[in-house]
């Protein structure tokens, strides 16, 4: 016992005494958070927007003033054709334009109808069709605003909406699970496997392998370093989002833990798995990054939804551990759901964790 | 020429390598396939749970307006809010609609009043929860619902009084009318392959040098650092346009996306942002001498560099200060010059001011590259 | 006969703030000899070698290798001296024949003559059968003498071994001392560091550091005599027992 704590305590001064290395992984996800929490969004904010004004009439400024007010929108310029609103859109100039046709105040007030054309850069589609649909709300309101014409209101205040858990709609809420899977996968998964891999790299593990210490002991000496990184880094995720930014932390805490415990093992013993299979570093690197990062990031339902994937990447996702993660950590920490509804995805985890450690115990015997 | 041996030892390690080539081409193939596949935003499966109060006929044509729509699909009648939000819970369903028991009644009241739908302010007859956890099923699948009954309350309020809505507003989406979600993806997906195969592989291959001891042996011989690192880039330029050049081969055999500008725009730019994330990569390699920490800082700033140059949310949302960071990377200027030129058909002239940026970008991160590099001996 | 001397050193000296790890030396090595350089670990003798092949700069004084001035001459020397390290530094994944193409490429050896030559070293080597195979396959002694060969492919004037014996077994630990023999007989200066004092007695003339000074520099019979000793062995204990500097620095 006493060569384990000497043989733990030579990793940890190896990896603590770095650090640079130490900085970025704590800046690291505190970064991501706000990154997350913060700068992204998908929501319309001082999109630049054209005008082309065919009728010069009281409407027109209506409407600008209206759009004036709205934190939407600004205006870029006054465009004098069609022609010129293309040539806007592929300088990247604005990403949306109305146009007015000639007469628009005369036809509405004998023919009582109206045609507008609202033209919008489609290359970003999801975009395109918010701006649109802003764009003509803020129309309708500027049409009913003038006095001239009887007020048709649109419908309704029949239909309320509310948001369960989140009704502010704050997207750090979605992401501090997120960033923890992550961060996680990146630390255990990641740097574990490259700093066994360097030590079989420059013949430093056949040194420790043929020295009378129990191969269990190294690699729980090697491992308890990264382990007591990720237990710090989920801590520190946790305390920044809920005291900083706001997160509620609504399930039990007991959970939560033992939630992040378990995805630690399975990443750290991953990580173990791919450092008995490659042989250089670059390979280790590739590997948990191909395998590992790449999934728990696109197909994991932090970014893109599940359901919405062909079934090929849907099965895929179902062997990610960040899929089963990301999600139940939200539902825990957000919903506060009691344990009784995630004890499916805290089974898959478990035997995701056991596996690994078999198959990955077993290679590094053999193999080593 | 000492460059030409040089080189050809580059090639053949790389092609010796056990991953390098797999990655060089699986990586194209992942970040153009398995990318634009999964990141599909449209909102669909919507689950949906709906507890009618009312019983009327009126709000048996609201549920089922909501059941035909193609990307909803009704999970069941609830009685109690409590069942439903047990449903919730279980991940069962993302949005519940409740109806309140007098619906009908009320409305017609209203409209023989009024002759409109429209209640007092606290009057919501209706109401949507959403899951908001899971925010893009939850959030705009709740939208969605909304969006269905106000359009069915609108037609039945123009079916009353035989009217039609003064104002016709058209929309015309210009470059993607179908709204396909990939054109916008595929395009971008470019820059990726071109960080890691051009800025991230030499770094990561000087550093395995400098591992292994043997630019000791190189640096006594009379090659000139800059050959050398030039011999070390070379390569991967070569392949990253080789790469890029079949990624858009892929694009084109499996989305039908072909840019509309000309290739030579492509190409100029694709350059410029090569020789950006090289000098990216030579500052890493500079800076840092182990795989781990070359590595994860590569990982960081892949990550925060792509998230802030508008690739997956649209760069005018952020915030000012998250704009003054992203303004900082060559990703975001390439990102939009490739859209640009993808789906817009934008010329040299239309992207003078990403060309600009990227020179400026390319001189200051290669100028600080060689200073850092001599610096350092 | 100044011409003679391949190597001149004056007042050589290399600080690392207030630490000298090359404190004042000055020696010349004739043309053609085989100038063994020996220290204990942390005596500076890397250092002094590295400021020889141009690597780091000196801190005072000057030294001319092959003619060149190593402050002002670097890449002259660069391309006149041959170089193999402590470290084995050829490339593992590269083929024997594609290590020897890539150095002479480096030093600008023709591809003619890059063919050629390489023919005849594999066959003195014996190992034409290997001309093909990667490099890291190869046994440990048998790196160390291509390594070597590599080294001296491009006819440099002067080769600079650093510890080039450390793991080889005592049979090709001999056989390497042979190829520097043979080596050194077809006029190419070989500058060696090694803490083996048995390898000191192939030497034509030794020097001693100790804290970064020269502290010994003659004939290794010369240098017995003195200390009036049997082997260079004890030789280095009776300087080397004086030094200040702990092992390992």
């Amino acid at each position: 016992m006493k060569q384990l704590r000497s043989f733990i305590a030579k990793e940890f001064k190896h990896i603590f005494r770095d650090v640079p290395t130490m900085l970025i992984l704590f800046i690291m996800p505190v970064a991501m958070m706000f990154l997350f929490g913060y700068a992204l969004s998908n929501d319309i904010k001082h999109s630049s927007y054209g005008i082309v004004d065919m009728s010069h009439d009281s409407f027109s400024r209506d409407f600008m003033h209206k759009v004036e007010n709205s934190e939407f929108f600004r205006l870029h310029k006054e465009y004098a054709s069609i022609s010129e609103v293309m040539s806007a859109f592929r300088k990247g100039e604005i990403q949306v334009a109305v146009i007015i046709p000639a007469n628009f105040k005369q036809d509405m007030l004998h023919l009582n109808r109206s045609a507008l054309q609202i033209y919008a850069d489609a290359s970003n589609p999801n975009m395109a069709q918010q701006l649109v649909s802003y764009l003509g709300s803020f129309c309708n309101q500027a049409l009913a605003q003038s006095k001239e014409f009887s007020a048709q209101s649109q419908s309704s205040d029949l239909v309320r909406m509310h948001l369960l858990y989140n009704p502010q709609m704050n997207s750090s809420y979605s992401m501090v699970p997120a960033v923890m899977g992550l961060i996680l996968a990146l630390v255990c998964a990641m740097m574990t496997s490259v700093s066994i891999v360097r030590e079989k790299e420059r013949g430093t593990m056949e040194l420790l392998l043929a020295s009378p210490i129990k191969t269990i002991y190294i690699i729980i000496a090697k491992l308890s370093p990264y382990f007591m990184l990720s237990c710090i880094n989920f801590v520190t995720i946790l305390i920044v989002g809920h005291f900083v930014m706001g997160v509620p932390v609504n399930g039990s805490l007991f959970w939560i833990a033992a939630l992040g415990l378990i995805y630690i093992i399975v990443s750290l013993s991953f990580g173990l798995l791919v450092s008995t299979v490659v042989q250089s570093q670059l390979a280790a690197l590739l590997i948990s990054g191909m395998v590992f990062m790449m999934p728990s990031m696109i197909l994991s339902g932090m970014m893109f939804p599940l359901e919405n994937m062909p079934l090929l990447l849907q099965f895929i996702s179902v062997i990610t551990p960040a899929r089963w993660f990301i999600g139940t950590m939200s539902k825990l920490m957000i919903m506060g759901v009691e344990v009784k509804y995630i004890l499916k995805e805290m089974g898959v985890l478990l035997i995701m964790a056991t596996g690994l450690i078999i198959i990955s115990l077993k290679n590094f015997k053999q193999r080593l | 020429m000492v460059i030409k041996y040089l080189i050809e030892k580059e090639f053949k390690q790389m092609f010796r390598n056990k991953f390098i080539p797999k990655l060089i081409i699986a990586f194209p193939f992942i970040a153009l396939i398995i990318l634009p596949m999964a990141a599909n935003m449209e909102v669909k499966n919507v689950n949906l749970v709906v507890i009618d109060n009312d019983h009327s006929s009126f709000s048996q044509q609201i549920t089922q307006r909501l059941a035909a729509n193609p990307s909803m699909t009704l999970y069941g009648m609830c009685q109690t809010y409590e069942q439903a939000l047990h449903l919730v819970e279980e991940s069962k369903v993302d949005v519940i609609v409740i109806i309140k028991n007098d619906l009908e009644k009320e409305l017609s009241i209203a409209m023989a009043l009024n002759g409109q739908v429209s209640l007092g302010k606290d009057d919501a007859k209706i109401f949507v929860a959403a899951n908001s956890v899971n925010s893009v099923k939850g959030t705009m699948g709740a939208m969605y619902v909304v969006n269905i009954i106000s359009n069915f309350l609108t037609e039945q309020q123009h079916n009353l009084q035989q009217t039609q809505s003064p104002l016709e507003i058209s929309s015309f989406y210009a470059f993607n009318p179908r709204l396909e979600y990939k054109y916008f993806m595929v395009p971008a997906l470019m820059v990726m392959i071109l960080t890691i195969i051009c800025g991230f592989l030499p770094a990561l291959n000087i550093v395995g040098e400098k591992e292994s001891g043997n630019i000791e042996q190189i640096n006594v011989t009379p090659v000139k650092r800059f050959t050398f690192i030039l011999s070390k880039l070379i390569p991967y330029w070569i392949v990253g346009t080789i790469v890029i050049s079949i990624g858009f081969f892929v694009a084109w055999l499996i989305y039908g996306i072909v840019p509309l500008g000309n290739f030579l725009t492509i190409y100029v730019l694709s350059w410029l942002f090569i020789l950006c994330v090289s000098g990216m990569g030579l500052l890493i390699s500079n800076y840092f001498n182990t795989y781990q920490k070359a590595m994860f800082i590569m990982f960081f700033l892949l990550m925060i560099l792509l998230l802030m140059s508008g690739m997956f949310t649209p760069f005018s949302s952020m915030p000012v200060w998250g704009q003054y960071i992203g303004r900082l990377s060559p990703l975001k200027y390439y990102i939009e010059s490739m859209r640009a030129i993808y789906l817009k058909g934008s010329t040299f002239l239309d992207l003078m001011p990403q060309i600009c940026s990227l020179i400026t970008i390319l001189l200051v991160l290669n100028t600080w590259a060689i200073f850092s590099y001599h610096k350092k001996k | 006969m100044e011409n003679d001397n391949v190597i001149i050193v004056r007042h050589l000296s290399k600080h690392f703030g207030n630490f000298k790890a090359v404190d004042n030396i000055s020696f010349e090595v004739k043309k053609g000899e085989v100038f063994g350089f020996l220290g204990a670990n942390g005596a500076g003798k890397t250092t002094a070698m590295k400021m020889l092949c141009a690597l780091s700069k000196p801190t005072s004084g000057s030294a001319f290798v092959a003619g060149y001035d190593i402050s002002t001459n670097p890449n002259k020397i660069k391309a006149r001296i041959g170089y193999m390290s402590q470290k084995f530094s050829l490339y593992e994944d590269l083929s024997v024949f594609e290590n020897i193409k890539l150095f002479g490429g480096i030093y600008g050896m023709k591809r003619k003559d890059i063919e050629n030559n390489a023919n005849i070293l594999l066959e003195r080597l014996e190992m034409t059968e290997e001309r093909n195979t990667m490099v890291k396959s190869l046994p440990l002694g048998w790196k160390q003498k291509l390594a070597f060969s590599v080294a001296v492919f491009h006819q440099p004037q002067i080769v600079f071994l650093d510890e080039p014996t450390g793991g080889v077994d005592p049979i090709t630990r001999r056989r390497f001392w042979e190829m520097i023999c043979e080596t050194a007989a077809t006029g190419i200066t070989v500058f060696v560091t090694t803490h083996y004092m048995d390898e000191a007695e192939y030497c034509n003339r030794v020097s001693l550091m100790v804290d970064g000074q020269i502290a010994a520099l003659d004939t290794p019979n010369a240098l017995k005599t003195q200390f009036n000793v049997q082997s260079m062995e004890e030789v280095f204990f009776q300087i080397a027992g004086k030094a200040k500097r702990g092992e390992g620095l």
